[in-house]
């Protein structure tokens, strides 16, 4: 059954507060999710100031200082600093976002809020469990598929192919879209999700693939693909401004012409 | 403890090979409510005010029996199909069964009584209730 409200033991509470830097003039304020699951206790909001006249341009510039300048103990993800690697990818100001790519000046709200990613378990501060996730992305089976012996110098494939693979295969994996997705949240078990599904159109579409029927019947099902309502949170939110739902609405697509 | 691993739980009992058949229905009475509805509402909005009487006979008519028979049918038979999306959404397990039970038999209730109210009606075989 769907929850409507967060468990008792899920429910945040107001945290520390973090006193501002001494003669800054340039201060914003930064409201941050914390957990550590050693404590025991309920999740809570920490505030923290930075001077963004010592600060880089970027949110993840912000909590780099936070943990190296403030408080050592706040743990996130990060790795290339540069929207390529996908770690970074958590809650901001209301909206899914890579903090490495995403703007302080670009926060529309006052104080600078960061939560982890929705609707996954959190396995402490800003870090989300992505084991299922990952595993869903492996059940696609996202790598060249054939049957015919492979040719001695390489799989070719035209320029118009090719170009089919342009807003696809640039997806970091983030999973900023699929914990963006209701149908996910409400039953992302089984629901493969818009990360999963835009990688298995990947390889559908992909002309050098062979397995294009195998893939299609392993998708034809009513949850793995089609709890997408076409909600659009995922485009919506992608930050690297890929169109999984359009990848979902082909995939689907395809099915109807192979009955039709 | 559940000792699985994370790719046996993503993915569960495979693939149901169905639902596309479901997403067909569901494209096919939408496109037919789009054209029937206002349909309807036109031949609804004729009787409006008439005594009864007159309505039996108005039902009567081919055009507005036929109408409102199409109507209701592929109104059922996409209520049918669109609350078990929503079902499916929101609820898990026996619920979800039951409710899938309730919606289909509620569905084709009214097309029961929907087919029967316009066979009387057409045929003449009115009833004072």
């Amino acid at each position: 059954m769907v929850q409507l409200t967060l468990p008792k033991n899920s429910r945040m509470r107001v945290g520390k507060t973090w006193p501002k830097p001494d003669g800054a003039t340039n201060v914003r304020r930064f409201n941050i999710y914390r957990w550590d699951p050693d404590t025991g206790e309920n999740p809570r909001i920490d505030t923290y100031f930075i001077d963004l006249d010592k600060c880089g341009p970027m949110v993840l510039d912000a909590l780099i200082k936070i943990k190296n300048e403030i408080d050592p103990t706040l743990t996130f993800r990060r790795s290339c600093r540069e929207g390529i690697c996908g770690s970074c990818a958590m809650n901001i100001d209301g909206g899914n976002r890579l903090a490495c790519i995403f703007g302080i000046d670009e926060v529309k709200g006052k104080d600078v809020n960061i939560y982890p990613l929705p609707h996954m378990p959190v396995v402490k501060d800003l870090i989300p469990d992505l084991t299922h996730f990952y595993a869903q992305h492996a059940s696609v089976q996202p790598y060249l598929q054939t049957e015919t012996p492979t040719p001695a110098k390489e799989w070719r494939q035209s320029i118009e192919d090719r170009k089919k693979l342009d807003g696809l295969y640039e997806c970091v994996m983030c999973a900023s879209c699929s914990t963006a997705c209701p149908s996910y949240w409400w039953n992302g078990d089984r629901y493969l999700g818009p990360a999963a599904l835009l990688h298995a159109y990947r390889w559908i579409i992909d002309s050098r693939d062979e397995a294009t029927g195998e893939r299609l019947d392993s998708l034809e099902d009513p949850f793995k693909l089609y709890r997408c309502h076409t909600i659009m949170n995922c485009t919506n939110t992608c930050p690297k401004g890929l169109n999984p739902a359009k990848a979902i609405a082909s995939i689907k697509h395809m099915m109807v012409e192979r009955i039709v | 403890m559940r000792y699985i691993t994370p790719r046996k739980a993503a993915e569960g009992l495979g693939s149901a090979h169905s639902g596309t058949q479901h997403h067909w229905a569901m494209t096919v009475t939408g496109v037919a409510l789009a054209i029937l509805t206002p349909l309807f509402m036109i031949v609804i909005a004729r009787a409006i005010g008439l005594p009864r009487e007159l309505v039996l006979a108005y039902f009567g008519r081919p055009f507005q029996a036929l109408i409102t028979g199409f109507f209701i049918i592929v109104g059922m038979l996409h209520f049918i199909k669109g609350t078990r999306i929503m079902i499916d959404d929101y609820f898990q397990g026996g619920v979800r069964k039951a409710a899938v039970i309730i919606s289909v038999i509620f569905g084709w209730a009214v097309i029961a009584l929907t087919v029967y109210a316009l066979a009387r009606m057409g045929l003449g075989a009115i009833v004072v209730l």
